[in-house]
């Protein structure tokens, strides 16, 4: 389950639930068109609802700040509990992704 | 070392089963008295290893992957994850971390790595065009009249 907020080109998408490869693909097919026909310069993931996420969920993350900064985008993500952060850092996700609160 | 516990599940190759896989191993393990941090490690390492066999092993393809779970009395719990797909040419190298054949931009090339780190042990046997087995292993309960007994 996810949502979504577009407001002066920043795209915020809240994840709920479970955030596996069936659901990152699901997003990924929302928001991808959603990216390129609005010119979204910022993306940020709320993940402070999501119960579970494995390395699919690092996936959609690198792979939307590749898509985002061949145009000069950032990508951000809010809210990681101590699990979502220690796969975050494991996976080196900080390097390239902004960590909100 | 004496069963506790065995289970054997066949299901179809497909995404919605991924969850379904993580709910069936939670349910599995209870008895092994875990904690709610090791039901999530065995749960992603379990979900790592099943959307391997669907995108990886199948690649799209029709096909079965199986499940094989184990409790010990001392504890431990075994999790195979077995695919009948294509198989790994270069187990080690699938194994480093950012390897990944996706030439696209969407896996992350982590899956081997998060299962080795929420795992005791992970050992991967697999032949081109045969498939894969993944068993994961953990020492899950933890309290002492459960731990091996040493002399």
């Amino acid at each position: 389950m996810f949502s979504y907020e577009l407001k002066r080109g920043t795209l915020t998408v809240c994840l709920m639930g479970e955030l596996d490869h069936s659901m990152a693909a699901r997003v990924r097919s929302e928001i991808d068109p959603l990216i390129d026909a609005s010119g979204v310069r910022r993306l940020v993931f709320d993940v402070g609802r999501l119960e579970f996420m494995d390395s699919s969920g690092i996936g959609l993350i690198i792979g939307r700040y590749k898509r985002l900064s061949r145009r000069g985008g950032s990508v951000a993500v809010a809210g990681p509990d101590a699990r979502i952060d220690k796969l975050f850092r494991m996976c080196g996700v900080y390097q390239v992704v902004e960590r909100l609160a | 070392m004496r069963l506790l516990n065995e289970m054997r599940l066949d299901f179809p190759a497909i995404p919605e089963n991924e969850a379904f896989a993580r709910v069936v191993v939670s349910g599995f393990m209870l008895p092994l008295n875990p904690t709610l941090e090791q039901l999530a490690d065995v749960k992603t390492a379990v979900s790592e290893a099943v959307t391997n066999a669907i995108i990886h092993g199948y690649a799209g393809r029709r096909g079965t992957v199986r499940l094989h779970g184990a409790c010990t009395e001392d504890g431990v719990l075994y999790i195979d994850v077995i695919d009948r797909g294509r198989g790994i040419a270069d187990v080690e190298r699938a194994r480093q971390p950012f390897y990944t054949t996706d030439q696209g931009e969407e896996r992350s090339g982590m899956g081997f790595t998060v299962m080795e780190s929420f795992m005791d042990r992970v050992e991967v046997k697999s032949a081109v065009g045969e498939g894969t087995t993944v068993r994961l292993v953990k020492q899950v309960d933890l309290r002492e009249e459960a731990l091996p007994r040493h002399a």
